[in-house]
């Protein structure tokens, strides 16, 4: 790892190359920029998933921790390149000071050039992503609702503050449970007549699920809360019988069916880089996660 | 019908297979071991298989279901992509079923029929069943002949049953064409799926992708450029223990004829209407159809023998003296032939074939080399070194794609031009993520999705284009020694200084 003192952003990139150049490898196959703007407490995981996820997409990951409370502003960096940790490149930078407030700068010169740029907010996150002096630059623009102290509330200001490019990791948890449900209907059921979804309370990929199946399955959705973990059951009332996906455990699920026995799906919870990983598989808008969001009841 | 809950727009949902089992025969050997049960699993671990998938193993065994379990938990343990998982393998165990019999026992189809019927209720099935024959082609006659009298191969009305075979398909045109009539009839041509795993390669797939998706390389895809094409597919292994399957089959008919042909249609081929598989299939087959064969096979082919020699750094035996080869075979272990594609396009382009066993190195390769620039500006001395362009697709290991110009050599003091490469390589932008090419074919055989796998009409026009080489071959006698660890006999330099080429090193 190499420490930057008082930098500047032209300078870590400088430093990058060299330590590229040094390692005998001056030119690297990165497929994208991944900007991760966090404070202290969420950097740490989501850099190691960043490194994680660029196992399958390698790419510059830059960690922008805004530390406006120090009187002195100024630039520190923590640069790791290749290795053991992974094909990427990694700088975490701590923007103190008055620069907490113009990361912009910094990021711009660490931009890979004519490759996409990612941001995403691992905690707090601006209420219009698109409109924030980091989003600006990214045409993908990850957050996770659930990491706010109000989870539900925060899906509501996902949805007022939406444009193409934004997703949710929410979003990004339910691909497993919306692929099993899928699944079930590749084969004829009928009409659904009506859909409970329960989960852990305050678990906004709850809600989400539930506004995904009500607005494509055209039926009312019930709410269900419990303790968890994440999503426990989806059941959907159909004229054969109850179609039920049970998790009690965060592992495994079971499958019934009206006239089919019992059968296990595996249906593990994922961790942040298997997530981010997902996310980063596609960068063009998430037309799905749209409708979804815009399908969400309005909070009472 | 359609799904409701599966948008086109969605591209996060994975293709999962609808409601299916698979029964496989011939458990007990390698393929099946070290390819398909792993990339089930896997399959299974990336949550494309649905929730109650069953896999029947059939096989001359007094096993139990969880003996031909363990089999399987231990094939997936040692050969399994993605890491073991509890929770995934149990979901897999609760459909493994087995049935013990003897291939040519009636009983014992009665036997699977119950079981296969017993799935359709106990895991919801739906009866939707493919048949996998991982057994030599020698048994296909027995296993489909008795596939059609139990009603096994019969479909439900809105049910399927498909079939997969392995290559090889044949071994001339006469009796691909007795083992498609023979398939054909018991399964429709539609539920018949040939696996060429080269098919299912990331690779070979992005060959189209590079040549139809960018603009930068079409222009110069034709004999205006084109200076000769080099297919290579070369193994640094011996026959190990397949002497009673190669000998008497050998490199032609082993790669030549299936994964050499497909790679030279999807390098020379037209651009589809689209990429359905008819359309697709329709290029490939008009690319095989106008390939002919030179006047003179003699001059234009070579064929060789591995003989004793040393392969990075250990002493290895020759062909004629491996077990289980008789020391008269004239089996060849390498082969190379010059092909011609006549359409406008690459007429006076030739397109070199060629593998081997024992070779230097593993490596297949379809290298596009360019003609050199028509006037160099430089001093003779300058350019000495600069050779041909080429585009080369790397097709296994080290997957990619390596591009070969001239460029100046630095702190020279006059301008001097050497060789150097521009390097594409899948696992540095995509790591990791490349699936098996089993897992994909199998995954597709299931999805009942055809555009991978070769229908009988191309299996057929190869052994068209190969039968007459074969032939003459076969009068030649014994094929050139050729020094194991090596890039072959002398005789396939002369082949391509005929025609002013020189291989490349691979």
């Amino acid at each position: 790892m190499i420490r930057l003192e008082d930098t500047s952003g032209g300078a870590v990139s400088a430093a990058i190359a060299s330590e590229r150049h040094r390692m005998g490898s001056p030119t690297t196959g990165m497929v994208l920029t991944l900007l991760v703007i966090s404070d202290e407490e969420f950097q740490s995981d989501a850099t190691s998933a960043g490194v994680a996820a660029a196992r399958q997409h390698p790419m510059r990951i830059v960690t922008l921790i805004p530390r406006p409370e120090g009187k002195a502003t100024r630039l520190d960096a923590e640069i790791m390149v290749g290795g053991d940790e992974g094909p990427g490149e990694v700088a975490v930078l701590r923007l103190r000071g008055e620069l907490a407030g113009h990361a912009n700068s910094v990021a711009v010169p660490l931009l890979l050039p004519d490759t996409p740029v990612v941001a995403f907010w691992p905690g707090a996150a601006p209420a219009i992503p698109s409109d924030d002096l980091i989003g600006r630059h990214a045409q993908r623009r990850i957050t996770d609702a659930a990491a706010a102290t109000d989870p539900i509330a925060e899906l509501q200001i996902r949805r007022s503050g939406y444009l193409p490019g934004d997703t949710d990791l929410a979003w990004a948890r339910l691909t497993p449970w919306r692929a099993v449900l899928a699944s079930v209907f590749d084969q004829e059921v009928g009409p659904v007549s009506a859909i409970t979804v329960t989960g852990e309370d305050s678990n906004p990929s709850v809600p989400l699920l539930a506004a995904w199946l009500g607005s494509a399955l055209g039926c009312p959705v019930d709410v269900q809360l419990d303790a968890g973990p994440g999503l426990t059951s989806v059941v959907l009332t159909t004229d054969a019988g109850p179609i039920a996906v049970t998790r009690p455990d965060g592992r495994t699920a079971t499958l019934s069916r009206p006239g089919v026995p019992d059968s296990t799906v595996a249906l593990q919870r994922r961790d942040l880089a298997a997530l981010l990983s997902e996310e980063l598989r596609r960068l063009d808008p998430d037309d799905c996660y749209a409708s979804a969001l815009a399908s969400l009841p309005e909070l009472a | 019908m359609t799904n409701p809950l599966r948008d086109p727009l969605d591209r996060r949902l994975p293709r999962v297979a609808g409601p299916c089992g698979m029964v496989l025969f011939g458990v007990t050997g390698d393929l099946a071991r070290k390819k398909v049960m792993p990339a089930i699993y896997d399959l299974a671990n990336r949550g494309l298989l649905p929730p109650g998938f069953a896999l029947v193993g059939f096989a001359r065994r007094d096993w139990a279901d969880e003996d031909f379990a363990q089999i399987v938990h231990d094939a997936v343990r040692e050969h399994s992509r993605t890491p073991f998982n509890e929770d995934t393998w149990r979901q897999l165990s609760e459909g493994i079923r087995f049935v013990a019999g003897d291939l040519a026992d009636p009983a014992a189809y009665a036997e699977l029929s119950k079981v296969v019927a017993d799935l359709d209720l106990s895991r919801g099935t739906n009866g939707n069943h493919a048949f996998y024959l991982s057994i030599p082609p020698g048994l296909f006659p027995v296993v489909l002949e008795h596939l059609k009298t139990s009603g096994l191969a019969t479909s439900a009305p809105g049910a399927w049953r498909r079939v997969v075979i392995e290559k090889p398909f044949g071994h001339d045109l006469e009796s691909a064409q007795e083992l498609n009539k023979l398939v054909g009839e018991v399964f429709p041509s539609g539920s018949v799926f040939r696996i060429d795993h080269y098919l299912g390669k990331e690779t070979v797939q992005n060959i189209l992708a590079v040549r139809f998706a960018n603009a930068m390389y079409e222009p110069i895809w034709n004999s205006n450029y084109v200076d000769n094409v080099q297919i290579t597919m070369a193994e640094d292994i011996g026959i190990g223990g397949r002497a009673g399957y190669y000998d008497g089959i050998g490199a032609a008919r082993d790669v030549m004829q299936n994964h050499l042909l497909q790679l030279l249609a999807l390098t020379a081929m037209e651009e589809p209407l689209s990429f359905s598989p008819d359309d697709v299939r329709a290029e490939k087959e008009k690319v095989l159809r106008a390939i002919h064969l030179p006047q003179d096979i003699d001059r234009h082919s070579a064929r060789g023998q591995y003989a004793a020699g040393w392969q990075g750094g250990i002493p290895v035996k020759g062909y004629l003296e491996e077990e289980g080869i008789s020391p008269d075979s004239t089996t060849e272990t390498f082969a190379a032939l010059r092909l011609d594609v006549d359409n406008r396009r690459w007429a006076g382009v030739p397109f070199y074939l060629r593998t081997g066993k024992r070779l230097g190195r593993r490596v297949t390769e379809v290298a596009v080399v360019f003609k050199r620039a028509p006037h160099l500006p430089f001093a003779s001395t300058a350019v000495e070194e600069l050779g041909n362009n080429a585009f080369v697709f790397r097709i296994q290991p080290d997957e990619g794609i390596t591009v070969r110009f001239g460029s100046k050599v630095p702190n020279t003091s006059s301008i001097e031009v050497r060789d150097v490469t521009m390097d594409f390589q899948y696992g540095e932008s995509f790591v990791d993520s490349s699936p098996e090419a089993y897992e994909r074919l199998i995954l597709d055989v299931l999805l009942g999705d055809p555009p991978l796998f070769p229908r009988h009409e191309e299996v057929e026009l190869g052994w068209r284009i190969l039968d007459p080489v074969l032939d003459r071959w076969s009068e030649q006698g014994q094929p050139d020694q050729y020094v194991s660890g090596g890039w072959g006999p002398h005789s396939q330099y002369d082949m391509v200084s005929l025609d002013g080429c020189v291989w490349r090193r691979p």
